[in-house]
């Protein structure tokens, strides 16, 4: 049987378009040193490393994590690095947390980052290849297509997508780390921002971000003698699902395995209304569309009801029965590479109660969750104040 | 440093099934998913399983030998994952990937998973690309090439006065010509290290014959537990431990003539409990080492101790075919092999990334699992 696991630190950088005051080993080296800072312990103590990044062209450096060894104190350790696109931070922290539910390890740092400035995200997405139709348009020329087929068939108002994008932006103001902080964030300043992909506005997509994020993963016995300030976040259920890219009769408005994930992980957890019983939820919403989208997949709404669920405010930090991305989600913060690691990272600061303004009062269980590819791959966890 | 929580039981998981394409020095007609589409049919089919059957899959593969994004996207289509299945990424060799798969099914709550690395190396200029896995602002800018790096090395080796080039030969010819038993192998010939030594210097003290091919390749595996691996295979491949470790990036940093990481992981794997680690005290029947250059097998078996009498490399190694992020999972596939042929009761695999031997992983293997079947020492 699995050994029990919990986050027991954690820390991030201040995101921005352009971190130019830090190379990649810097970056990294702040969430990391923020991490073993929050949980307690030096980099000695720590008996293994995992780190996760999108594709190493984003930087234009082949399997970074061989140079970052000595920055990230895994010298002597064993290191892993896990790439699954967008789901990667999640991903990442999943195959962390394994090492220690596996018996292996009882403090495992795992780390997850993305310098978009060093190099440019959109020409590594498009590198033509045989046989293949270039994704000349980055990835919300990929998906604006995806979105449109999911207002045609809920019938969903063009609004929908712009009251997310407002909610996002403005719950980021509450988070000192997020990239955006557009102070006058307005509908209307959203509703008349340009038109990229049609129908997704300049803001309603995620920005370009440098940051990164890191946690301590740690066993029952070394949750329980934590030094944090902190109590610990107890992992009740983590789980990973891929399907193809495309095949005939694919759904990929409301993908198979993203339903087959969330019911492992709820399965898991115990969760069988997600809604009442999750407390706060950090998911991957990188165009904001994709909320609604993703309150049907991960069964906080029937299916075709997502934005009934948005546009009742259900889903805000202020007033809302279900927030979502109360640090303003990926749409205020996209160092690809640790977006998925921060939604995972934000859930268990609200389980820990260390999410300052932006904390939801009396979390006892919140979900954290990632995807990415062409919204084939996902991971999820779920977090909570009692031992499992 | 705090090792391993060291839980008292290992769940015993075995390699049940493997699958390799010969290795070639240009795959001119197949891309990678039509490269590993045949090798995942016969690893399921050598077994009689489908992806069905299988708890977890996991890859390991880099996207600058594609020079694409996101290559193991791709690659998936040669298993595809529908209905949706738990499936993760290194991008590392394969051989670490085993480790992540060989953790997971640690939990109990699977019991098979499959395993899987492509490595089409031919379509890329190696010597330049591998110069953008250094550091990037004090090593990657000066564009040293993996050769230059490796003959860094083998000086090094050469200053303790522990190896000769004539040593770098023999293992070379010992390779290759093993390597003609081997009908996988890309790189198999009889010459005498005499011969070799003929050959001119590529960056000096390295000739010719000490340097890996460039090869395509790729292979699979199937990792089965306790029962399940009994049921799937007449003589399961038990892996009786794993471990890997890293060194520092900076080559100034390191003792080049010395891998211990290698050591370490070693320790990990327990490959000294039954035999202790002082030198040549490691009786195991096979090791399959992940040397690309022929001085770096020197290196190797002085880290894990092996006896004279170990068989190394009896596939021909890394010299006799080289596939990027493939070879290190092939050595634990020909050791594993040499098991479940019958041929072998013991076993050791090893494998390396990076420049100069940084990331090194070692696998203990043997006919049960229980453990060694080790001669004393």
């Amino acid at each position: 049987m699995a050994e029990r696991c919990a986050v027991i630190g954690v820390g991030q950088t201040k995101h921005a378009s352009k971190r130019e005051d830090v190379s990649i080993a810097g970056l990294v080296r702040e969430a990391a040193g923020r991490a073993l800072e929050d949980a307690g312990l030096d980099w000695a103590d720590i008996d293994a490393v995992v780190i996760g990044k999108a594709p190493d062209m984003f930087e234009g450096v082949m399997m970074p994590e061989l140079y970052l060894a000595s920055a990230l104190g895994a010298v002597g350790k064993p290191m892993l690095r896990v790439h699954t696109a967008g789901s990667v931070g999640g991903s990442t922290a999943i195959v962390a947390a394994h090492l220690v539910a596996s018996g292996r390890h009882e403090r495992v740092l795992t780390v997850a980052f993305e310098k978009q400035s060093d190099s440019d995200a959109m020409w590594a997405l498009s590198v033509p290849q045989p046989f293949s139709a270039p994704l000349l348009a980055g990835a919300g020329g990929f998906f604006a297509p995806i979105i449109r087929a999911y207002m045609r068939r809920s019938g969903a108002p063009d609004h929908i997508g712009i009251l997310v994008a407002v909610k996002d932006r403005l719950q980021a103001l509450k988070n000192p780390y997020a990239h955006l902080h557009i102070e006058d964030i307005s509908f209307d300043m959203v509703k008349d921002s340009i038109m990229l992909w049609d129908p997704i506005r300049y803001l309603e997509t995620c920005p370009s971000s440098d940051g990164a994020a890191a946690m301590v993963l740690a066993s029952e016995r070394v949750a329980e003698s934590s030094t944090s300030s902190r109590p610990p976040a107890w992992i009740h259920g983590m789980a990973m699902r891929s399907e193809p890219t495309m095949f005939a009769g694919r759904d990929q408005v409301n993908p198979q395995a993203g339903l087959d994930c969330a019911a492992d992980v709820y399965h898991q957890a115990g969760i069988t209304e997600p809604r009442r019983q999750i407390d706060v939820a950090e998911v991957y919403v990188p165009f904001s569309w994709f909320e609604p989208m993703w309150l049907e997949n991960l069964g906080f709404a029937e299916k075709g009801d997502g934005w009934k669920l948005t546009e009742s405010g259900a889903t805000a930090l202020d007033g809302g029965d279900i927030p979502w991305n109360c640090s303003g989600g990926v749409l205020s913060s996209n160092p690809i590479g640790a977006s998925g690691m921060l939604r995972f990272l934000e859930a268990a600061m609200q389980v820990r109660g260390q999410a300052g303004e932006h904390q939801v009062e009396n979390v006892r269980t919140a979900l954290g969750h990632a995807y990415g590819g062409g919204s084939q791959f996902f991971a999820m966890w779920v977090l909570s104040t009692d031992k499992p | 440093m705090s090792a391993a929580a060291g839980r008292a039981t290992v769940r015993p998981v075995a390699v049940v099934s493997a699958a390799q394409t010969k290795s070639v020095r240009r795959e001119d007609h197949r891309n990678e998913v039509e490269m590993l589409m045949p090798v995942v049919t016969d690893v399921f089919a050598n077994i009689g399983v489908t992806k069905a059957d299988m708890g977890f899959v996991c890859s390991g593969s880099t996207d600058y030998l594609v020079g694409a994004p996101f290559s193991f996207v791709m690659a998936l289509d040669a298993v595809g994952v529908w209905p949706p299945m738990r499936e993760s990424h290194v991008e590392m060799d394969g051989a670490w990937a085993l480790y992540e798969a060989w953790t997971l099914l640690q939990e109990g709550e699977i019991d098979t998973a499959l395993v899987y690395s492509f490595g089409r190396s031919s379509p890329s200029q190696l010597d330049r690309i591998l110069a953008l896995q250094l550091d990037p602002y004090y090593m990657a800018p000066m564009w040293p090439d993996p050769v230059a790096l490796a003959a860094l090395q083998a000086q090094a080796l050469i200053d303790t006065g522990k190896a000769t080039e004539k040593d770098f030969a023999a293992v070379a010819a010992r390779s290759r010509r093993d390597a003609l038993r081997n009908p996988n192998a890309q790189v198999a010939k009889d010459q005498s290290p005499d011969d070799l030594l003929r050959d001119d210097y590529v960056v000096a003290p390295l000739r010719r014959h000490a340097l890996p091919p460039i090869t395509d390749g790729v292979v699979a595996v199937v990792l089965a537990a306790e029962d399940r691996a009994r049921d799937l295979c007449e003589r399961p491949a038990w892996i009786t431990g794993i471990d890997h470790r890293i060194e520092a990036h900076a080559l100034g940093a390191r003792d080049l003539a010395q891998s211990p990481s290698t050591r370490l992981a070693a320790q990990g794997a327990g490959v000294f409990d039954a035999s202790g680690d002082a030198p040549g005290a490691v009786h195991v029947d096979v090791a399959e080492l992940h040397a690309p250059f022929a001085p770096q097998e020197l290196i190797l078996r002085e880290a894990l101790g092996l006896a004279d009498s170990v068989a190394v490399n009896p596939s021909g190694g890394a010299l006799a075919a080289n596939a990027l992020m493939v070879a290190g999972l092939l050595r634990i596939v020909e050791a594993a092999s040499r098991i479940m042929d019958g041929s072998a009761r013991s076993a050791i695999a090893h494998a390396t990334s990076g420049p100069c031997l940084q990331q090194n992983l070692v696998c203990a293997l043997a006919a049960e699992p229980s453990g060694p079947a080790r001669k004393g020492a």
